[in-house]
């Protein structure tokens, strides 16, 4: 730890010029996403769509702490995101009216299950690590599916709805701005830890795992609390998206949306911060546009995977950033 | 209840012939390609389909020949097309691209044959339980663990006396000396694509033949799968056919004792693996990592 924090703090600054141009494109960014129920139905779109996309990014951001920063190929963090659907619905429809403890109460729950099986899955890394994952998100999807007087089998858990907060109802456009605020702390949550020397000592594993080893550092402990940190931001995505749908599917747990968390991550640009936001944008249009206009969108989306990753493997931000690549 | 456990335990083998035969396949594509190979159950469903569409031409026999082979060219194309570009590259890429194919199959099969459930038909005699005194056990449940056995031995005969078994399992060692003497990888790569995407057909005409048809039949079988590769040792294909056995049985006694957990605790058993032998049952030390 003290090896990479001394190598860390070596790494020169980024320019002031970086600095000054990063500042203005997420200030750009802030205007854009905070005025999205001004300007989206002019686009055809609706407030909930764009929450969708928030969320999708916010898990995808998420897991990309732990795939692009630590290089940890999870295929498994849909379980984490169904965890926070089904801890945030169980608590609306049987504990409490409280939006917000539901929310904190499902985060919690997948944050946990994240925290738990994280050093369990890090036992082994490569490949292996992704089978690993994705059985153990299997689990989940089975004992939902299965445990029918908790969950609601397959039907789903449905039976609960959002709350006012404070007696302020949640419209679909007050919703967006709860979720606008969530994205925006899980990104500040996710950008200091990157900025620490915490991040620091992830991208160095994901760069070369070896020399960090023989630098004395416990390299499955730091993965596996990278994979908590996703895990629990996932949760966070997966709490808001009960509260979007009113319903928890058992989908949400599914490896097959921890694939598509993937190609969103891999479509925006692993190694970009925002990118993942790219990714779920384009990601949440096509499918939902597809979805209206032809049966096959199974196969469409499946193109998209293969597409992109065959010519586009460093994403649109990396597209457009390739040149300017330190 | 000593007869409805072996009975379970017995059917349990049955889906645990299938997980073998799918994680051997599955095994050897990881072996020498690299690849986690997500496409396997889609393939599967594809050679069980072409079957379906063969038996009235050719017979249950002829299909149970032809459709995995068929399958077999259909993996070669796919490898040639996508997968062989991907080999250089981080195993994400592979592991993705294969996801978006067994999408695509999917949706496929789904639009060319249906969405509904359909019967593959077995030969009669095949269809008689054994013993009318104790269970219920078909010959062709017999038949497909005789087939399953037979088949994983020849692979294991093959893999040690023909040259390309030869070759393959040298590879798995050190792809990059066999290369260095002259052997030509990619096509060797492409001939282990194939033979392991006709094991995943064999596995697909003979579940059908148990379970039936249906577009997502590959989805149930291809978890079970990987977690047998895990329990059993990644890098071994014995270990791979173990540990589709022990789980497929370990489902099936679970079943008599408490059904909904029949599924679940197929994941247990890769947990506590994991956490007492993470190389798993065969598995070397610290292969693909």
């Amino acid at each position: 730890m003290n090896e990479v924090m001394r190598v860390a703090t070596a790494a020169p600054k980024p320019r002031l010029n970086d600095n000054r141009r990063e500042r203005l494109g997420l200030l750009l960014l802030g205007l854009l996403l905070i005025t999205v129920p001004l300007w989206v139905p002019l686009v055809g779109g609706y407030a909930d769509l764009a929450s969708r996309v928030l969320i999708y990014a916010l898990a995808a951001m998420g897991l990309n702490l732990l795939l692009g920063f630590t290089g940890g190929l999870s295929f498994g963090h849909a379980a984490y995101f169904g965890l926070g659907a089904y801890g945030t619905g169980l608590m609306l429809a049987n504990y409490t009216g409280n939006t917000l403890l539901a929310l904190l109460a499902g985060t919690a729950l997948g944050g946990l299950a994240a925290l738990v099986l994280g050093p369990i899955a890090v036992r082994r890394r490569g490949i292996y690590f992704s089978m690993i994952t994705i059985a153990i998100g299997q689990m989940f999807y089975f004992i939902a599916v299965r445990w029918n007087g908790v969950t609601g089998g397959e039907d789903g858990l449905s039976g609960f709805s959002r709350q006012p907060i404070f007696g302020w109802p949640l419209t679909s456009t007050h919703f967006y701005y709860l979720v606008l605020g969530f994205f925006a702390l899980g990104a500040l949550v996710l950008w200091t830890v990157l900025n620490s020397p915490l991040g620091h000592t992830f991208v160095a594993i994901r760069e070369n795992q070896k020399r960090l080893v023989f630098l004395g550092i416990r390299v499955e402990r730091y993965v596996a609390l990278s994979f908590a940190i996703s895990g629990l931001i996932c949760a966070l995505a997966g709490s808001l998206n009960a509260l979007l749908d009113n319903f928890a599917s058992p989908d949400d747990l599914k490896y097959t949306l921890s694939g598509n968390f993937l190609i969103i991550v891999v479509l925006g640009g692993m190694r970009n911060f925002w990118g993942p936001l790219v990714g779920a944008t384009i990601f949440v249009l096509v499918q939902n546009y597809v979805s209206a206009v032809t049966q096959n969108w199974m196969t469409v989306l499946g193109l998209v995977f293969v597409i992109s990753v065959l010519f586009f493997p460093l994403g649109v931000m990396g597209f457009f950033k390739r040149r300017q690549r330190h | 209840m000593l007869l409805d456990i072996i009975f379970n335990a017995f059917n349990g083998l049955i889906a645990g012939s299938f997980y073998a035969l799918m994680a051997i396949g599955l095994s050897l594509i990881l072996g020498l390609n690299g690849v986690i190979n997500f496409a396997h159950g889609g393939f599967m469903a594809l050679a069980a389909y072409l079957a379906f569409t063969l038996v009235p031409y050719v017979g249950f026999w002829g299909a149970l020949v032809i459709a995995p082979l068929l399958t077999g060219g259909v993996g070669y194309i796919v490898e040639q097309l996508v997968v062989k570009r991907l080999y250089l590259r981080d195993p994400l890429y592979s592991l993705l691209a294969t996801f978006g194919l067994a999408l695509i199959i999917q949706d496929m099969l789904r639009t060319i044959w249906g969405a509904q459930g359909l019967p593959l038909a077995i030969p009669d005699f095949l269809n008689q339980p054994l013993s009318s005194t104790y269970f219920f056990v078909t010959g062709y449940r017999l038949f497909v663990m005789v087939l399953a056995v037979v088949s994983t031995a020849g692979l294991f005969a093959a893999l040690r006396f023909t040259r390309l078994g030869v070759r393959i399992r040298a590879g798995n060692k050190d792809l990059e000396t066999i290369s260095a003497v002259g052997v030509n990888i990619l096509l060797l790569r492409s001939a282990n694509f194939m033979l392991g995407i006709v094991f995943a057909g064999l596995a697909g005409v003979l579940a059908a033949g148990q379970l039936g048809l249906t577009p997502t039949m590959g989805d149930q079988l291809i978890m079970p799968s990987f977690v047998a590769i895990v329990v059993g040792g990644v890098g071994s294909l014995l270990g791979s056919l173990l540990g589709g056995l022990i789980i497929g049985v370990a489902s099936g006694i679970t079943t008599a004792f408490y059904p909904a957990g029949s599924e679940v605790v197929i994941y247990l058993i890769m947990g506590v693996m994991l956490i007492a032998r993470p190389r798993g049952l065969l598995g070397q030390e610290g292969l693909f990592e």
